[in-house]
């Protein structure tokens, strides 16, 4: 058994090495807000209301382009709407907290702290204090990314354009996923989201995001089935 | 107005975290449905992965020469190999890099 130290210290190694892009990335949303003539408060308070890097960037540049605020937020709540499914995995490992502990933690649920957090909870069902994992992650994520995207707005955007660190995104969802290459049934639903999100790209308010994973899971279910 | 419409994007972005962590049970949830979610990682991140490698930042597809195809292969094959998300990263990028500062330049 592990203690609850333990296991938010293993939460924080396991996001660690996903700041490598985390940082690059926050320092350019926070960058990107400022050049396109927002208030730097309200750029930063995004870090804190929203907490979620695309989402961020998607909605100053919705609200720049001239589109109404209804826009925006939709394109937020539906880029964002994959956190539901991130919540349905992780609600059987949670089920035992209580109702506060569960509105508290829900706020740290991210991208990669899912990722990781749902490895490590897959592996080891049976400790007692698991959620320490996902705050570790997810306490991980949010101070790096408070910290990046304000040193993008006050520093601008003093790391250069043409480094291209933006492509360091794709590279830290790839190492996630990457180990599941070789299971053919999670290889063809890999595929089928990633070329539905292609087909989709250009489906309003960025909703591939969801369209696609939804296209995924169904094919899943599909394999499910054939597998019996 | 910019104020209130970021308010009201933090309220909802945290519903979509909150929801099924808190307010759903998770006994309501068929045996079937818990198989299909064992696959929420494959079926939600490549839609993060492929379109910010084949979609440029004009919303146009890239070409098939483009060095961000060569950097996601090399990151792909480091990466199955060396189950290390460090070398994965460095390694996609620095292909990428190689490509666009020295190859291409």
């Amino acid at each position: 058994m592990l203690s609850k130290k333990q296991l938010f210290t293993k939460g924080m190694l396991d996001i660690s090495p996903h700041m490598l892009s985390v940082i690059p990335f926050g320092i350019i949303c926070g960058a990107i807000g400022v050049e396109l003539g927002f208030n730097p408060y309200l750029v930063y308070a995004m870090s804190i209301i929203i907490f979620g890097g695309a989402s961020q960037i998607v909605f100053l540049q919705v609200i720049s382009g001239g589109a109404s605020s209804l826009v925006a937020v939709a394109s937020v709540g539906i880029i964002n709407s994959r956190h539901l499914l991130y919540g349905a995995v992780l609600s059987e490992y949670l089920e035992k907290l209580s109702f506060i502990k569960k509105l508290l933690i829900s706020y740290f649920v991210v991208d990669q702290g899912f990722a990781e957090s749902n490895k490590f909870f897959k592996k080891n069902k049976l400790e007692q204090h698991l959620h320490y994992h996902l705050i570790g992650t997810g306490c991980t994520m949010w101070v790096c990314w408070q910290i990046a995207t304000l040193s993008g707005i006050i520093l601008g955007s003093f790391v250069p354009e043409e480094l291209g660190l933006k492509f360091t995104i794709p590279l830290t969802f790839i190492a996630i996923v990457v180990q599941d290459l070789k299971k053919i049934d999670h290889l063809i639903v890999m595929i089928t989201c990633g070329l539905s999100s292609l087909l989709f790209f250009d489906a309003p308010f960025k909703s591939y995001i969801i369209i696609s994973p939804v296209i995924a899971l169904f094919v899943a279910s599909l394999i499910l089935r054939l597998k019996k | 107005m910019t104020w209130l419409s970021i308010i009201v994007a933090g309220i909802l972005t945290y519903f979509t975290r909150m929801t099924m962590i808190a307010l759903v049970d998770r006994d309501m949830l068929k045996d079937k449905i818990k198989a299909v979610l064992e696959y929420v990682p494959s079926a939600v991140f490549p839609a993060i992965i492929f379109p910010a490698i084949f979609i440029n930042d004009y919303g146009a597809f890239i070409e098939m020469n483009d060095p961000k195809i060569f950097g996601a292969i090399v990151a792909i094959i480091v990466g199955y190999f060396s189950k290390n998300i460090i070398a994965t990263i460095l390694s996609g990028l620095i292909s990428y890099w190689f490509l666009i500062f020295i190859v291409f330049s």
